[in-house]
């Protein structure tokens, strides 16, 4: 039951400040993907340098452990390509569209319907998607620094390096 | 594209709040984000309830048991946190159609329905094919330097940007 509350409490916290970043709207999401508006690539890769730096500093002082989900080229590619194109057309993903419904653009509740649809249509195919793409291109490492055999201090440096360049870019161009 | 209002906080500060969250998430629950797999278990309770034969022969259900549970409370939350900043901020805002939609496509909400149903079925296909959404990939996969969550996000982001610079490109005023 605490699991229920402590989810609920995460979930709001997280909705609060999507709503706050207005990054739940169709026209910022789709004009990330018209590469003419960068607010939600903002907020998105801040949350992940933030986080990515808390979570490993937390893992390293064993207050938490990762939970990392295996790779696999076929379903990671395929999958996300098929997500982008859904995504497009949309102009919601799954968590935002429960947040912009939170804020009244009820678009989203066919966008919602469609989603359980697909969730129901991916559970029909899977036992034919598992003996084929699902596996093709599976890597036993699972993140970078254990793919390249170095500690994680070692590469987020760099990221945090790539993101504020990236950042410093969209700013100068006005995205 | 629209300006950002004067309430809204800076993509940066909501972001990086947000990373702070996925932390204390990571810490005090277990639990990091992610939004598909609720809709997965959502798909199953209908199953439940009015095939309960189907629901037992569909592997998929086996591993995403049909009940409510942290990541489920998560997206509703979602909803309420979203709900939470419209209300008290004044930007709750009841509507139909999207502007950016509403200019390239005019104000069918037929049209608006059709293809944002379609969208979120092929996004949520995507999504478990991908074993992720934005949510699971993009701000939990990623800060833990993630090979899966790297190689899906960038696959959301090729294939929106194709979806959306298609739909897009032709018959919208320039700017």
């Amino acid at each position: 039951m605490s699991d229920l509350i402590s989810g609920l409490l995460v979930g709001m916290a997280f909705g609060f400040l999507l709503q706050k970043g207005r990054v739940i709207r169709y026209d910022l999401q789709v004009g990330a993907l018209l590469l003419k508006d960068m607010t939600i690539v903002k907020f998105m890769l801040s949350g992940v340098l933030v986080g990515m730096i808390g979570v490993y500093l937390c893992k390293d002082l064993g207050f938490l452990s990762l939970k990392v989900l295996p790779a696999s080229i076929g379903a990671n590619i395929g999958g996300g390509l098929i997500f982008g194109i859904g995504w497009g057309l949309l102009g919601y993903c799954p968590g935002t569209s429960a947040g912009a419904l939170g804020e009244g653009r009820w678009d989203a509740v066919w966008g919602i319907l469609g989603m359980i649809v697909g969730a129901a249509l991916y559970a029909e195919t899977f036992p034919l998607l598992k003996k084929t793409v699902l596996t093709w291109g599976s890597l036993t490492s699972r993140t970078i620094p254990q793919m390249l055999g170095v500690d994680h201090w070692f590469i987020i440096p760099f990221f945090i390096a790539a993101v504020i360049v990236l950042f410093i870019w969209f700013e100068k161009k006005g995205l | 594209m629209n300006k950002v209002d004067d309430k809204a906080w800076s993509p940066y500060l909501a972001g990086s709040l947000s990373g702070v969250v996925i932390i204390l998430s990571a810490v005090f629950t277990g639990n990091f984000f992610g939004a598909s797999t609720s809709f997965v278990r959502t798909a199953g309770m209908i199953e439940k309830f009015f095939s309960p034969e189907r629901l037992n022969q569909l592997a998929y259900f086996r591993w995403f048991v049909p009940k409510i549970d942290w990541q489920w409370m998560f997206v509703v939350g979602i909803f309420c946190g979203s709900l939470l900043a419209a209300v008290t901020s004044g930007t709750y805002h009841w509507q139909a159609l999207p502007d950016l939609w509403q200019k390239r496509f005019g104000p069918s909400r037929l049209k608006r329905g059709i293809i944002a149903f379609l969208g979120g079925i092929i996004t949520m296909y995507g999504a478990r094919f991908a074993g992720g959404c934005p949510s699971g990939h993009g701000m939990s996969g990623v800060p833990q330097l993630a090979i899966s969550g790297l190689v899906s996000l960038c696959c959301f982001f090729i294939g929106g940007i194709i979806i959306a610079i298609s739909l897009y490109m032709f018959g919208d005023k320039k700017r």
